[in-house]
């Protein structure tokens, strides 16, 4: 049951070298890390079953992410929505169910640190930023390099690494506390810091809980105009209740209910469908 | 959040203040040694009691700082430190009692009718072999059960449960006397050192100045760490784990390079205490003395590897005064200091010091 | 001075006729003790129900001799006649007894019971002399096999019979009594079997190998009595553990505080116990008897007395630092050692049991049940059905669940999470300080007591699983039978160091405990 046939572009590739530079995230690393894409999904969910003591907190869940997709994700409080989210970072084991990334990468294998380095890049519904050290450092840690032990003993910042941090550091508009200890900035920054580090660790899938929360409206526009320019180069999956920043961002909304897909499209499909209305947008 | 603040502060706020300060204590840790070789009568003489108590002291900062490195920068907070010390002591105290006992059997092997020496003990008459065992022991055992721990992540209260578990088990070990390490006695009796006289003023001298070294050698060491990506990778792990492994980064492999190092550097120190103490037994391990040391650690000040070292000073200096003076006051004294250091000075004793300069 | 002590002797000879008449009583007071040891063997071999408030008194150490060396039995201070209706000239003095003529007086008085109505006394004698039985009892224990009706005490009775027929001249009564002695479990038919396999002893080829099959037998027979004292043991442990692990799965269940002056809270709780103790001695000598029970409320409102001041001047600001409360709890700790010590001396106090704790149940010949010991499972299963009770039927109980679950929506209910906190402490604190006094009835009472038992009990809680109580009940039991079936194999040094390694294994598997909540993963 793949949901929509995926537009033209989406098949190819996504691999631009040539227009990476000027990219808020850079060159992605699609091809250079050979990851299989080849029928255009990055993400393949299928009967993912989870329960925790009996309570079936995800039921059934089949849900497919094209290349450079933008998806967003709603839906009532407890639906599964961050239980999901656990699955594909390897944080919660599903009872039963398939989960690929690519083609070839079984997700349900994999530890935690594995699906990271695999690309798949994960902001939590609470920002969760390293809150001793000052918010240059926080980027330098998630930047993606080699994130051995030895490495990190003789981890020395090159030219380029530094510019790319300053570079997301002006992104982010953290420029100016970039020596702060990042458990000194207020809610909203620590959210866009948060956003930063996955922008420096370049993942090709980025899972976003709740990004906006906390945010001015000036700031919301901001992200959901950052959020645009990353799709295509990657894939994002955004769960968020904010409508409003819902509509401005997705081309494509899947609603979760109960554990399972209860429908999918966009968004002015999915707002007029009745039984969405009946469990979630209400009248 | 000790760590950039600290640096930051120690850059900024006195880098001249502390560097002066660091170089007076190291030119008289320095001096202490040489002043011991002088004639007893004269009034610059360093007596023996009085340089092993600080060669002693020395050792316990070791240890404070090993400490501070995994409970200050990963958060591991180990209460089985002592363990690793007692081992290094142990594997350098067989080496000096078979210098004692010559060719034969160790006298406390004798007395159990033993005709051979147990196989883990072979070619500790080698001083070479010996510095390896220091080494290896605790670091094996550090790297096996630190593999385990870390791999079922295991953290926080239950880590430090689990240590304490380790060095009461160590405890009970060595107590036996069938084990073969000098059961309730420990090893004791030594003489000679690489052939020279251990009591001599001369070989005195020369340990101590092996402590100051290792001492500034682990200090450098500490410090070059934590300003590096890995120290900051340890903050890192120790305030929010899972970010850090969503963020690509293995902790295993961070928590058990920090875990075995930490490890050696104690049983390091606990190969130059035996030396200079003469002495090391099974109660070095007991439970009580590994969360001594976290008392170091937390009074000086966690995460400022300068901080403990104040802070295994300064309880060890009020130990010796007090266990003289008010013996049964001591642990009362102890006592409060646990309390007083967690509840009214989280940052220690550093702590302190930075927020008067700044 | 020669010719006086012939005297003397004559005068004794010429009188033994005299006492003979008067009477067993008379002869015993009057005979040197090797004649005492003759008439005690003699009266053993032919039972004489007159003798019986005899030997009784002389098993109690009543009987007393006046200068006359007239017998009399002491009755709370007057003096009466064992024969006749003499009254004391002079003083009487207590006839003193040797232990050789202890042991023979109790074999006397086993023999004579074996004549008495109560089957349940008849049995008791006849087990009593499986042990004791000499080679001129053979008579009598063959005349009472033959008359008793009682099967039970009849099995018995042939089991004395057949360790004196062991030596029987007749090969055939020697085999018969061989194979019947394969049939019991006690340890001493195995020393009794044993030695017969040396043809020296055993000449008959057909005994010896009957020997062999019946040592067998008793072999297997004694390992069954030693594996279930084994595992009552590990009950035992498991039952202390236990006392001293649920109050500890609570504090740290419910405030994530590792609280490492629990163990001093059983000390304070042991210690109670004999301050209670002391009182009743001085205060109650008559109800002395009672003093457990009434250390018990003293001991839990001490402890969580003391518990809560804890918790309302230091561990309180300590909440959410773990480790800091680790260290906190330690100095506590310290502190009431030092302050027992300082109180009380170093020394281990004596709290001693009163007699319906002291004793126990023979199950089997090899296997005795202590009394204190299996009151205190009894009583620590009590404690879990409380704790049980409390935290599952009670206000206070869904307060402090509420808290365990989610400290800031409980206190938005408006749950007042301070005092919950602070009466959970003592709850915890209690419940050790009832360990305490459970502790006190089975080993040394000293400053250093809740220091040995600390470590176990951190493990059970972490075996157990958090806040769980069924966790803690299977972790205390499976880790004490684990202790005491490994202890014997490998010593209880190793057995402890494996007991460890197995936890870190089984935590690989299961990091929560044995019973842990599933739930979506909160960052």
């Amino acid at each position: 049951m793949r949901a929509t046939p995926l537009p033209e572009f989406m098949l190819e590739p996504a691999f631009d070298p040539a227009g990476s530079s000027r990219d808020a995230i850079g060159a992605s690393a699609v091809a250079a890390q050979g990851l299989n894409i080849r029928h255009g999904t990055i993400l393949t969910l299928e009967e993912i079953n989870v329960s925790f003591d009996g309570f079936k907190a995800l039921t059934d869940l089949c849900l497919y992410i094209g290349v450079g997709e933008l998806r967003c994700i709603i839906g009532p409080n407890g639906a599964g929505k961050t239980t999901m989210m656990d699955v594909i970072t390897g944080k919660t084991r599903p009872d039963s169910g398939v989960a690929y990334f690519g083609e070839t990468l079984d997700l349900t294998r994999m530890s935690e640190v594995e699906i990271a380095q695999a690309g798949i890049g994960r902001k939590f519904q609470k920002p969760t930023v390293f809150e001793a050290l000052s918010v240059f450092e926080n980027l330098e840690l998630a930047q993606k390099t080699s994130k051995t032990v030895w490495a990190s003993l003789r981890a020395k910042l090159s030219g380029e690494q530094k510019d790319r941090i300053d570079e997301v550091l002006q992104t982010i508009k953290l420029d100016a506390s970039r020596q702060r200890p990042a458990g000194l900035l207020s809610h909203g920054q620590k959210q866009f810091l948060e956003i930063g580090m996955l922008l420096v660790q370049d993942p090709q899938l980025l899972l976003l809980d709740e990004p906006v929360a906390g945010m001015t409206d000036a700031e919301t526009e901001f992200t959901a105009e950052l959020f645009k320019s990353l799709a295509r180069k990657h894939s994002l999956m955004v769960v968020e209740h904010d409508m409003g920043f819902v509509g401005s961002i997705a081309d494509h909304v899947t609603v979760l209910h109960q554990g399972s897909v209860l429908a999918e499209g966009s968004l002015a499909q999915v707002q007029a469908n009745e039984r969405v209305i009946e469990v979630y947008l209400g009248r | 959040m000790s760590l950039p603040i600290s640096i930051t502060v120690a850059q900024k706020a006195g880098p001249k203040l502390t560097a002066t300060a660091l170089g007076v204590v190291l030119t008289v840790l320095v001096a202490l040694p040489l002043l011991h070789l002088l004639p007893a009568d004269s009034a610059m003489y360093v007596s023996a009691y009085t340089l092993t108590l600080i060669g002693k002291i020395l050792c316990y900062c070791i240890v404070a700082l090993a400490l501070d490195l995994v409970w200050g920068y990963a958060g591991l907070l180990s209460l089985g430190h002592g363990l690793f010390f007692a081992l290094g002591g142990y594997a350098m105290g067989m080496y000096l009692i078979r210098q004692s006992a010559g060719d034969g059997l160790p006298a406390f092997m004798s007395f159990l009718a033993w005709t051979e020496l147990p196989w883990y003990w072979y070619g500790t008459s080698s001083f070479l072999w010996a510095m390896c065992l220091v080494v290896l022991a605790p670091g094996l055992l550090a790297l096996v059960f630190g593999f385990f721990a870390f791999r079922s992540r295991i953290k926080g209260v239950y880590f430090s449960i689990m240590t304490q578990a380790l060095t009461f088990a160590g405890m009970l070990l060595f107590f036996r006397n069938e084990t073969g390490f000098g059961g309730n006695n420990g090893f004791t009796g030594f003489t000679r050192i690489l052939g020279f006289d251990i009591t001599a003023a001369g070989t005195r001298a020369v340990l101590f100045l092996a402590t100051v070294a290792l001492l500034v050698g682990s200090l450098y060491l500490g410090f070059k760490l934590a300003r590096s990506k890995f120290g900051r990778v340890l903050t890192a792990l120790r305030d929010a784990e899972n970010r850090l492994m969503f963020c690509g980064y293995d902790p295993r492999g961070y928590k058990l390079f920090i875990w075995v190092l930490s490890a050696v550097l104690c049983g390091l120190a606990g190969a130059l205490y035996v030396p200079q103490v003469g002495i090391i037994n099974p109660s070095e391990m007991s439970p009580t003395n590994s969360i001594e040391a976290a008392v170091w650690v937390a009074l000086g000040g966690r995460g400022s590897l300068i901080g403990p070292l104040l802070g295994a000073g300064l309880v060890n200096g009020m130990k010796s005064w007090f266990t003289v003076a008010f013996p049964e006051y001591w642990l009362f004294a102890l006592g409060f200091l646990f309390i007083v250091v967690t509840l009214f000075l989280p940052k220690g004793v550093i702590g302190l010091l930075r927020r008067k300069s700044s | 001075m020669p010719t006086a002590v012939c005297r003397f002797f004559l005068f004794l000879i010429l009188l033994l006729p005299l006492a003979s008449h008067a009477g067993d009583a008379a002869d015993f007071a009057a005979a040197s003790p090797a004649k005492q040891a003759k008439l005690l063997e003699s009266w053993a071999a032919a039972p004489d129900a007159a003798r019986l408030p005899l030997l009784e008194a002389l098993q109690q150490g009543r009987v007393a001799a006046d200068s006359d060396k007239t017998p009399f039995i002491e009755n709370a201070g007057r003096y009466q006649a064992v024969e006749g209706a003499a009254e004391p000239v002079g003083s009487p003095r207590k006839l003193r007894l040797n232990n050789r003529l202890r042991g023979l007086i109790a074999s006397a008085m086993a023999s004579h019971q074996l004549l008495a109505d109560d089957p349940a006394v008849r049995l008791a004698a006849a087990r009593h002399l499986q042990k004791s039985a000499k080679p001129a009892q053979l008579g009598l224990l063959d005349a009472r096999v033959a008359s008793e009706e009682n099967q039970q005490v009849r099995d018995a009775l042939s089991l004395a019979l057949a360790n004196l027929q062991l030596v029987d001249s007749n090969p055939a009564v020697r085999l018969a009594a061989v194979r019947l002695l394969g049939e019991t479990g006690d340890p001493l038919a195995r020393t009794r079997l044993e030695t017969l396999l040396d043809p020296a002893v055993e000449n008959d080829a057909g005994v010896r190998t009957a020997a062999e099959t019946s040592l067998a037998q008793v072999k297997r027979k004694l390992l069954i009595g030693e594996l279930l004292g084994q595992a009552f043991s590990g009950l035992s442990l498991g039952s202390i553990l236990l006392l001293a692990a649920l109050g500890l799965a609570i504090t740290f269940g419910l405030l994530g505080v590792i609280n490492m002056a629990h163990g001093e809270m059983l000390m304070l709780g042991a210690y109670s116990t004999y301050m209670v103790q002391i009182a009743f001695q001085k205060l109650a000598p008559d109800y002395l008897a009672l003093y457990p029970l009434a250390a018990l409320p003293v001991a839990f409102f001490v402890t969580a007395g003391v518990g809560m001041a804890l918790e309302r001047t230091v561990i309180r600001h300590l909440y959410g630092r773990p480790l800091e409360t680790l260290l906190a709890t330690w100095g506590i700790s310290l502190i009431l050692i030092q302050l027992v010590r300082v109180l009380f001396g170093a020394q281990n106090v004596e709290v001693a049991n009163p007699y319906w704790l002291s004793g126990g149940i023979q199950v089997l010949p090899n296997l005795v049940l202590p009394y204190n010991r299996i009151v205190i499972i009894g009583f620590a299963l009590f404690v879990v059905v409380l704790t049980w009770l409390l935290l599952n039927k009670t206000r206070l109980g869904l307060n402090v669940r509420a808290v365990t679950q989610n400290r800031n929506m409980a206190a938005c209910c408006g749950v007042p999470t301070g005092r919950v906190d602070m009466l959970a402490f003592g709850l915890g604190s209690g419940i050790a300080g009832l360990g305490g006094v459970a502790l006190s009835q089975i080993g040394n009472v000293g400053p250093d007591l809740g220091q040995s038992y600390i470590i176990d009990s951190f493990l059970v809680v972490v075996l157990g699983g958090v806040g769980q109580l069924a966790g803690s009940v299977l972790a205390a039991f499976g880790l004490g039978i684990a202790n005491k079936i490994l202890e014997p194999q490998i010593g209880a040094v190793l057995g402890k160091i494996l007991i460890l390694a197995l936890i870190i294994l089984f935590i690989q598997k299961r990091p929560q405990g044995l019973f842990a909540l599933k739930g979506r993963v909160i960052d």
